[in-house]
């Protein structure tokens, strides 16, 4: 059991051919494109979704971060999608794998890190020193802050790919447990049961939420640089 | 792929390469496979054809419902199940695997 645990955060393969690639683009296929002025029902389902979600997020930016407004959006859509997608039994989620988290994280932070080195210097350095620090104090505190700085894309793609594998595992691990105890005490299977359905609904709660924070943070340091 | 459907069949006869999969006959059945386009762009052309034909007729009416994204849903969990049925096989209960 302990190998089968860890065998679905493999990367696909099917008989050499990295068919990772079809899976992650595979949740586009399940947005279509609106074209007309009035859609059918699902396209206005989900043009409604977007447009609540992207007036919510880009409200607190100024005219320079809303032009990241299709960045963000896209981000958001494309974690929750493939997050939720990650939910069905035998899936693969892209997003445990750190390198793809790292991949999307680093730009991001590094994008937003030197906009506001390009367009607000003084200010942009004038993050590495909080107001009314002792004097004493202020080399060790620009050592801090430049630490916390470098560790924000770090943490960003830790956060998700921790979350989304530990959900994961839990489940795999929970659910292997009622199967076993089935045999051996139905009642005590039962419990288990009920806990995997509550710690499913997280799950289906936690995909969505590590998007948003996902595309918050990243929007709060646009907001800082901006 | 466009297909030539004659009305007097008894006095026309329509090429193997242009009739439908319903009007071949089963013993022609192997050579009209092989006649088919195989190149990249006739695979792309195929997979276009059918991901519009099912778009069409389940996701691009006016009232599309649930059961239009769940089939989809359903078949990515079918495909998954085959594509990890070699892991899967070692934990059925069986007394020998």
């Amino acid at each position: 059991m302990n190998e089968n645990l860890f065998a679905s955060f493999a990367t696909p393969t099917m008989m050499g051919l990295p068919i990772v690639i079809l899976i992650i683009m595979f949740p586009s296929i399940l947005f279509p494109s609106p074209n007309r002025l009035i859609n059918n029902r699902l396209i206005s389902i989900q043009q409604w979704l977007v447009q609540l979600t992207s007036k919510q997020m880009m409200a607190i930016h100024n005219n320079k971060g809303q032009t990241w407004t299709l960045m963000l959006m896209s981000l958001i859509l494309f974690i929750g999608s493939t997050n939720l997608l990650g939910l069905l039994p035998h899936s693969f989620t892209p997003t445990t794998q750190l390198s793809m988290n790292l991949g999307m994280a680093i730009p991001l932070w590094a994008g937003t890190v030197f906009m506001g080195f390009r367009h607000k210097t003084k200010a942009a350095l004038a993050h590495f020193l909080p107001q009314g620090t002792p004097i004493f104090l202020i080399p060790m505190l620009v050592i801090i802050e430049t630490i916390s700085l470098f560790i924000q894309p770090v943490a960003l793609a830790v956060r998700l790919t921790a979350n989304i594998t530990a959900g994961h595992l839990l489940m795999h691990l929970i659910g292997g447990t009622t199967l076993a105890l089935m045999s051996i005490s139905p009642s005590t299977a039962l419990i288990t049961f009920i806990i995997l359905i509550l710690l499913t609904i997280l799950e289906f709660a936690v995909a969505m939420i590590q998007a948003y924070v996902f595309t918050l943070l990243v929007s709060l340091y646009l907001h800082d640089n901006t | 792929m466009a297909s030539v459907v004659c009305v007097f069949s008894s006095s026309f006869s329509v090429p193997l390469k242009e009739k439908k999969l319903m009007e071949v006959k089963l013993g022609e059945l192997p050579s009209w496979i092989l006649m088919r386009d195989f190149t990249p762009k006739g695979i792309a052309g195929a997979f276009q054809r059918g991901y519009y034909r099912y778009y069409n007729k389940y996701i691009n009416v006016k009232k599309g419902s649930v059961a239009g994204i769940s089939m989809v849903l359903a078949a990515y969990v079918l495909f998954n199940y085959c594509r990890s049925y070699k892991e899967l096989k070692h934990e059925r209960r069986r007394k020998y695997h």
